[in-house]
């Protein structure tokens, strides 16, 4: 068994040196004057899925993948593969250059970039390279055994990864960067089939994730939530517990983009024209930022093109202060390029949860949403459903759980709507479970939030 | 089909082996170099993916596994996107590897590579047996795996025309830039459009004696136009999405015709900005099969699916309503009585087509919804004999309706939808038969949003296009519908169908399950279909 051990434990990626001369040999091949970029990444996988108290499936897989984008004048095309063998690079390199030759001209062309500056990553964990199939197994057991001692049935999804990612091209530019990521979720549901409850994790770092901890949250509201009654639809005051607010606020941050936004086509489009930078869009409480270098949120110190990352500060005190610009779109409106890095950090405040509890004479609690699908991109408006823990507040006490309510709201409207905001911690935000961008944002109190319909499911 | 499918083979292979110089390798010679990060063999009936295949599944029987398959695959696609009169990217990716599932004591194991050489097998199939072994210390119900044929020898290839990858670059550049030019001209602000292609080779192995070697094809073009409004106040999209993603080839493409499409596309988008917003309310609703298969996908073939009902996709997909089996199976009414919905993986041009599944299993199609009552869910090998003590009452065999699916070598294969379609009604009505039999009604063009709770009862859909009918006749055009439902009230509310002439396929490249999210493709027949009283909201809010 040792020498079995031995390959499950040592996560699987490519050196700096190994990157090095896989670039090198790429570029070789390049016959194009005009430049060419490569970029490479590899990981090693891992996971276990957990169900009805039982391991159900897993999968370990190590996986390399090599792209080329090459330029012919104004022209590019871009190939990749998953082979190492100078064949297959050439052969990349070979299929790249004959697209680019055949494309049209790309009238917002922008040339690769020299070499550049970075920052080290701060996003790698060995303790999350480390964890092997037996480690998995063990996080898992510290969840079914309880549940199932406790006459529930718990399933859940443990996901980690650890990988290298690297970016060269023709002009000298190479950045090299390792991280890992992991994610370790739980629900919770009651034999009857009346209750559910979730838990959530995500981290760069396995040692921030508490399993045991996190299956005994997911019982508790799996027992809390049984029998769950009707309430009417319609406006509420909600306690968001920070997973919701994470699957909210997400979408003000794939909204930034903006050309979209000096194009007409955004909420962060002004009427008449223009954008919204400047303008007061949420409460002066909220401050929305990513930063990749931030160890709650870390992420890749450079982008796709080799750009270094920075802090991006999108929402300052209510105010938008600045939008996603790629190269192109910075160039022409003469700002600097956005490389954010794409992690979401939000404000918070003093308020507990408990605190918003007590002070709330009728309301409701949500754990978190579930199929969140955009209705509207002029206001950020999505429908979606509360899922795994949704509670009615009645003066100041939660007094039962009750059934799941579908809404369709804004977190645009939620944010110009808020009661309270409590301490921002790290949640896994992602519908599927995965690691996901990393999230850290508060509990929020907020009044007026829209519930059109009422759903029979648990 | 052996001797076309060998020569296609043998073609591609040449045609493969000459860009990358190694025209003139025999095929001794190619073995040789099968040490690690080794050129890449050619797949198919390719005897060093035979051996490998083998060494795989010996490692795992000699490490402990009482079943073990393997799967490798060479996938290729190409993707082409562009956004008015310019071209954002083409790209073209090829990736290969192979993935081996072992089952020690009634737990599995997964583990996947993608370096192509003996070593590199050996390990994985070892790394998935001792995964299991690590798996099963949790084990409470022992996987059982319902019995199969073995196919000694298979082959199957998508049927296509026009092999999407020798179309060149500059004809497929020159389509979409054409037809964004129509889409501008008619008064389009944007238009994004784009082709994307897919070829899977795909080896499937196992331990019963099964050796299968498929090629499957999937198509899609799509133009997206959108329309602002002159004082930046307003803008409304309009996608080609009755122009559905297929298991087809180029000639996909070809018979979309978006060039000829695209100015109508660009009149709606435009159409839409002085749309009435509709007055909420209820309304009955006819629903074109280009939007009606999303309806269909989310609240009929997801509930179905026998994971779900089990609890297994408790976490990320969520449970069903249609549970417990023993409660629903042939009991539980889920519509109207013109409500017949079947399961398949053999409907030409669909994208769930295939001659076996990821686990070697020929599908057959097989009735899940029956004059609207619910008969049988879609299932693998290991889910069937769940299903035991009803298949057994009902005199039929406990088989696998071949639902087994991977996204890729690196994905372990679980139980994905087939094809899961209306049936045409018996009588001989269309699209307009529908509108003029209805009296105050809203008639719903294209997929739009759409969002469905965990267990699949409360849904709410928007579509591309929408409009207002009053006495048989459309009068209008409406903006910010969309329509919520409780799956079993809506498809009671089914009164009026189209017939065979009205069938459309629709379908989907992305639909997400499973922890790691897998995507499957998959197709959805149906007619235009009528249903009353349904509750319509209206979505717009002023920023």
């Amino acid at each position: 068994m040792s020498d079995l051990r031995s390959l499950a434990q040592s996560a699987r990626y490519l050196s700096r040196e190994e990157c090095e001369a896989i670039a090198r040999r790429t570029l070789g091949f390049v016959t194009t004057p005009d430049g060419a970029r490569v970029n490479i990444s590899s990981a090693s996988q891992g996971n276990t899925r957990f169900a009805v108290n039982q391991v159900s499936t897993g999968g370990d897989s190590y996986d390399t993948s090599v792209t080329v984008t090459a330029h012919a004048g104004r022209r590019s095309g871009s190939s990749s593969t998953n082979q190492l063998d100078d064949e297959s690079l050439r052969q990349a390199v070979q299929t790249a250059e004959r697209i680019a030759r055949l494309a049209p001209e790309d009238p917002e062309f922008m040339p690769e970039l020299g070499p550049q500056q970075y920052q080290p990553g701060r996003n790698w964990s060995d303790a999350t390279a480390a964890l092997d199939p037996e480690g998995r197994a063990g996080a898992v057991r510290a969840i079914t055994t309880p549940a199932a001692s406790g006459q529930l049935v718990s399933t859940g999804f443990l996901d980690t990864r650890a990988g290298a990612s690297a970016v060269a091209n023709a002009n000298g530019l190479f950045a090299y960067t390792r991280g890992t990521a992991t994610a370790l979720t739980t629900t919770v549901r009651t034999p009857d089939g009346t209750g559910s409850g979730w838990a959530g994790a995500s981290h760069h770092d396995w040692s921030q994730i508490d399993p045991a901890a996190l299956g005994a949250r997911a019982a508790e509201k799996a027992r809390a939530s049984r029998n769950p009654v009707a309430i009417e639809p319609g406006r509420y005051t909600v306690v968001f517990e920070p997973t919701a607010v994470g699957n909210l606020i997400q979408f003000i941050g794939r909204a930034l983009n903006a050309r979209a936004a000096d194009e007409g086509r955004s909420f962060f489009s002004k009427p008449g024209g223009g954008n919204k930078i400047g303008s007061k869009v949420v409460d002066e409480r909220v401050t929305i930022v990513s930063d990749p270098f931030d160890p709650d949120v870390a992420g890749s110190p450079f982008d796709n093109e080799g750009l270094p990352a920075r802090r991006a500060v999108w929402i300052d005190r209510g105010v938008v202060t600045t939008l996603d610009y790629d190269r192109y779109w910075a160039q022409k409106q003469g700002v600097a390029p956005t490389a954010s890095g794409g992690s979401l950090k939000m404000s918070g405040g003093s308020s507990t949860t408990d605190e918003m509890i007590a002070s709330t004479p009728r309301g409701l609690l949500v754990t978190r949403f579930w199929y969140l699908r955009p209705v509207d991109q002029r206001t950020i408006l999505y429908t979606g459903l509360t899922r795994d823990g949704t509670f009615l507040i009645e003066n100041g006490k939660i007094t039962r759980a009750v059934k799941n309510l579908r809404f369709n709201d804004s977190p645009v409207f939620m944010l110009n709507n808020l009661e309270a905001l409590g301490t921002p911690v790290r949640v896994s935000a992602s519908e599927d479970g995965g690691p996901g961008q990393a999230i850290m944002v508060p509990p929020l109190k907020v009044r007026d939030f829209n519930f059109t319909s009422l759903s029979d499911a648990v | 089909m052996g001797s076309s499918r060998r020569e296609f083979i043998r073609k591609t292979s040449v045609a493969t082996a000459a860009i990358a110089g190694l025209a003139a390798v025999p095929s001794a010679a190619r073995a040789a170099l099968l040490a690690p990060r080794a050129a890449s063999p050619s797949f198919g009936d390719d005897p060093d993916i035979e051996t490998l295949a083998h060494l795989a599944l010996d490692a795992a029987r000699s490490a402990g596994a009482g079943y073990a398959d393997v799967r490798f695959a060479r996938n290729r696609t190409q993707s082409l996107f562009t956004r008015e009169r310019r071209v954002q990217g083409l790209v073209d990716n090829q990736t290969q590897g192979f993935g081996v599932r072992a089952l020690v004591n009634g737990a599995w194991g997964f583990a996947a590579s993608r370096e192509l050489s003996r070593d590199e097998v050996a390990r994985v199939a070892r790394q998935a047996v001792q995964q299991a072994r690590a798996n099963a210390a949790t084990l409470v119900r022992p996987v059982v795996l319902a019995p199969a044929t073995p196919v000694p020898r298979g082959e199957w290839r998508t049927p296509i025309e026009i092999d999407p990858f020798a179309v060149s670059i500059e004809d497929k550049v020159g389509v979409l830039l054409a037809a964004n030019a129509e889409a501008l001209k008619a008064g389009a602000r944007f238009v994004n459009s784009s082709m994307f292609f897919l070829r899977e080779e795909k080896t499937f192995a196992s331990t019963d004696g099964s050796y299968i070697v498929q090629t499957i094809y999937r198509t899609q073009p799509r133009v997206t136009v959108t329309a602002v409004s002159k004082d930046q106040s307003d803008f409304q999209t309009r996608s080609s999405n009755e122009v559905p993603p297929m298991g087809r080839g180029y000639e996909h493409v070809r018979d979309a015709k978006l060039l000829e499409n695209a100015p109508r596309w660009a009149a709606e988008a435009v159409q839409k900005l002085s749309a009435k917003p509709v007055e909420v309310g209820r309304y009955d609703l006819v629903l074109h099969p280009s939007h009606l298969w999303l309806t269909i996908h989310e609240s009929v073939a997801h509930p179905t699916e026998l994971d779900r009902a089990l609890g297994f996709e408790a976490n990320y997909a969520g449970t069903s309503f249609v549970a417990p089996p023993e409660k629903v199976l042939g009991k539980l009414r889920y519509g109207s009585h013109l409500m017949n919905i079947r399961g398949d993986r053999e409907q030409p041009g669909s994208l769930s087509a295939v001659g076996w599944d990821d686990e070697g299993v020929k599908p057959e199609s097989f009735d899940i919804i029956r004059n609207g009552v619910f008969v049988d869910y879609q299932t693998t090998r290991e889910q069937a004999p769940y299903l035991t003590d009803y298949y057994k009452a009902s005199g039929r065999p406990v088989r696998s309706h071949g639902c087994s699916y991977a996204e890729s070598w690196s994905d372990v294969q679980f139980q994905r939808m087939p094809n899961v379609s209306l049936l045409p009604g018996e009588k001989d009505l269309g699209w307009d038969d529908l509108i003029a039999a209805t009296d105050r009604g809203i008639a719903i063009v294209g997929d739009g949003s759409f969002s469905i709770d965990q267990q699949r009862y409360n849904a709410q859909f928007g579509g591309q296009l929408f409009y207002e009918i009053r006495g048989g006749r459309i009068t209008g055009m409406l903006k910010d519908v969309a329509y919520q439902m409780r799956t079993p009230d809506f498809w009671g509310a089914l009164d009026m169908i189209g017939g065979q002439k009205s069938y459309h396929l629709g379908g989907a490249f992305n639909d997400a399950k499973g922890q790691p999210s897998q995507v499957n493709a998959v197709s959805h027949g149906c007619v235009p279909s009528r249903f009353r009283n349904i509750n319509v909201i209206n979505t717009g809010r002023k920023a």
